[in-house]
């Protein structure tokens, strides 16, 4: 049964950018929503971290990537490749010493310690000419025809949201997973029954870092062009709309993230096509909506009125869990 | 008398100006169970803390089994077998009891960073169910912790406690808020397991009826210092005892 539904979750998207090929990159961005939502969960929903930083990590692996494919003189595919791998490696360095030094701080502390990060970073790119300083950096052109193009980084993204998914699957069903739930509901406690909190702390965050560097690596290329604070370190946009994912979605879940993401990204497409011009207004009121109506989240609000379904439906874990 | 499992040795600590212990030793030999009384405020759970290592001490020092412990870390101590249980009643509630038990189980001996995916051994599953049966939650090992009653929740951490195979435990008054019926139980199990598993327990403990009852030898401290030790006889008819539990001088 299982089985079942991931397979055809599978099929659906492997068949869909062949189905509505003029969506192509509206379902690329589908994707990207999907990653964003599954790493902010790990810290601000399993662990209980809430992290308004983790932009930064998108940033900097969608410039680490644009400089290597820049510098690096090879052919287009090796040189994505190449810099894809120095994005997620350079975002996960980064996530070490920035982690080091935040995730002492505890509570709001540490989401307030957060905030600085995105905005900071975009500063400094702003005025670094390395990197194209206010102008912004625009990788280079895919060599091939456009429909090939968007299939190519659909398929990237597609890639990397399963490899996301199983892996904290896996992670969320062992002792990683309840290691970070216990930090989250009694540091202290975890600490006297021998936990090493920092470990979990730090991995968890670099785990975090990796897949959203490797995603900014590639969203570079998707969206053509860099930009410091509106495209790389956009924390008013991508920042904010990883938190909102997973509270709609359901905090602390499995698939709360995913599908928090999902509707997130329709409804702000539909908003976009059919209310031009009010579309961010209306974004407004579906936050306050969903932070008044439901705010556990859909999977939160569905385990309160169904808890055996809500129990099936892809809840790693093998006990009930709230 | 056994092997001496936990010895202080002049534990000092303040906190600014206040001095919450002086110059305090105990002995607890392995297979024990010692009480720790005294009037609020008199600097027992201040001790509890030093001991595991959440303060260090600012002068003295503390050995656990042949090692010295006094400026070792709260996971550190924690995995050498030396565990407490909180005053408040700790466990996490939005996890199972089930899971709260997965979670104390000690980490295989691996090191490094590949031990923090290590996946749950399988006796363990067979372990903590004996151990949930053993405190009488069996049945309700799906609930999550917050959903049990504060008394449950003090079984559930004790269980936790002998789960992650405490060698010494530290009680911090394990029958405070609780009906007396279940005080009977939670005795009958302290005692049980000291029994059946060897484990070494230090109880803070108000209720006089139970601590005399429990301990085989007990500690008095008032305002910071030891006053007395003994066994509950010698302890019941020590007059500094009750002059300080009365406030007399």
């Amino acid at each position: 049964m299982k089985q079942l539904g991931y397979g055809i979750l599978i099929g659906i998207s492997l068949v869909a950018p062949f189905v509505f090929p003029e969506f192509r990159t509206q379902l690329s961005f589908l994707w990207v929503m999907v990653i964003f939502a599954l790493t902010w969960d790990i810290l601000g929903g399993q662990m209980g971290y809430n992290s308004f930083g983790n932009v930064l990590f998108v940033g900097v692996g969608m410039y680490a990537c644009a400089v290597v494919q820049r510098d690096m003189g090879l052919d287009y595919f090796s040189s994505l490749f190449i810099g894809v791998l120095v994005a997620g490696g350079l975002a996960v360095a980064l996530a070490l010493v920035v982690g080091n030094a935040l995730l002492d701080l505890r509570g709001h502390y540490f989401a307030i310690g957060t905030l600085g990060l995105g905005v900071a970073a975009g500063e400094i790119a702003g005025g670094w000419d390395f990197i194209g300083a206010g102008s912004g950096m625009v990788p280079p052109l895919y060599p091939g025809p456009l429909d090939s193009r968007d299939l190519f980084f659909y398929f990237q993204l597609f890639a990397v949201a399963v490899v996301l998914f199983s892996t904290l699957r896996w992670l969320y069903g062992g002792r990683f997973g309840l290691a970070l739930n216990a930090i989250r509901d009694d540091e202290d406690k975890a600490e006297a029954l021998g936990i090493y909190t920092t470990r979990y702390k730090t991995a968890a965050w670099c785990l975090a870092a990796l897949f959203l560097g490797v995603t900014g690596g590639l969203l570079g290329n998707v969206i053509g062009f860099i930009d410091p604070k509106d495209v790389a370190f956009a924390g008013s946009t991508f920042g904010v709309w990883m938190i909102i994912m997973v509270i709609t979605g359901g905090k602390g879940t499995l698939w709360g993230p995913v599908l928090g993401a999902v509707v997130f990204h329709v409804t702000q497409e539909l908003f976009w096509t059919f209310l031009f011009g009010w579309q961010r207004v209306a974004l407004g009121l579906l936050i306050i909506a969903i932070a008044v109506l439901f705010p556990q989240g859909i999977l939160g609000w569905v385990r309160e009125h169904w808890p055996k379904d809500a129990d099936t439906m892809g809840q790693a874990k093998s006990d009930s869990q709230r | 008398m056994s092997e001496i499992l936990l010895s202080v040795r002049g534990a000092t600590k303040s906190f600014g100006g206040v001095v919450a212990n002086q110059d305090i030793s105990l002995n607890v030999a392995a297979g024990e169970i010692v009480g720790l009384i005294g009037p609020n405020g008199s600097g027992k759970t201040t001790l509890f803390s030093s001991i595991v290592g959440y303060h260090p001490v600012d002068a003295g020092s503390i050995v656990f089994g042949d090692k010295e412990i006094t400026h070792l870390r709260v996971p550190q101590i924690a995995r050498l077998g030396l565990h407490r249980t909180f005053q408040q009643t700790r466990i996490f509630v939005g996890m199972s009891c089930v899971q709260n038990m997965q979670i104390s189980a000690p980490l295989s001996q691996s090191k490094g960073p590949a031990s923090l995916f290590a996946p749950f051994p399988v006796e363990a599953t067979e372990k903590l169910e004996y151990l949930l049966a053993f405190v009488g939650l069996y049945e309700k090992r799906s609930l999550s912790g917050g959903e049990l009653s504060f008394g449950q929740q003090k079984l559930l951490e004790f269980a936790m406690a002998l789960m992650s195979e405490s060698r010494l435990l530290l009680l911090d008054e394990p029958t405070a808020g609780i009906n007396p019926t279940l005080i009977d139980y939670i005795v009958n199990r302290l005692r049980t397991a000291n029994d059946e598993f060897g484990v070494t327990l230090l109880v803070i403990e108000h209720n006089m009826h139970v601590i005399m009852n429990l301990a085989q030898r007990i500690y008095c401290l008032a305002h910071g210092h030891k006053l007395a030790e003994g066994s509950p006889k010698d302890i019941q008819d020590n007059p500094k005892v009750i002059d300080a539990y009365l406030g007399a001088t």
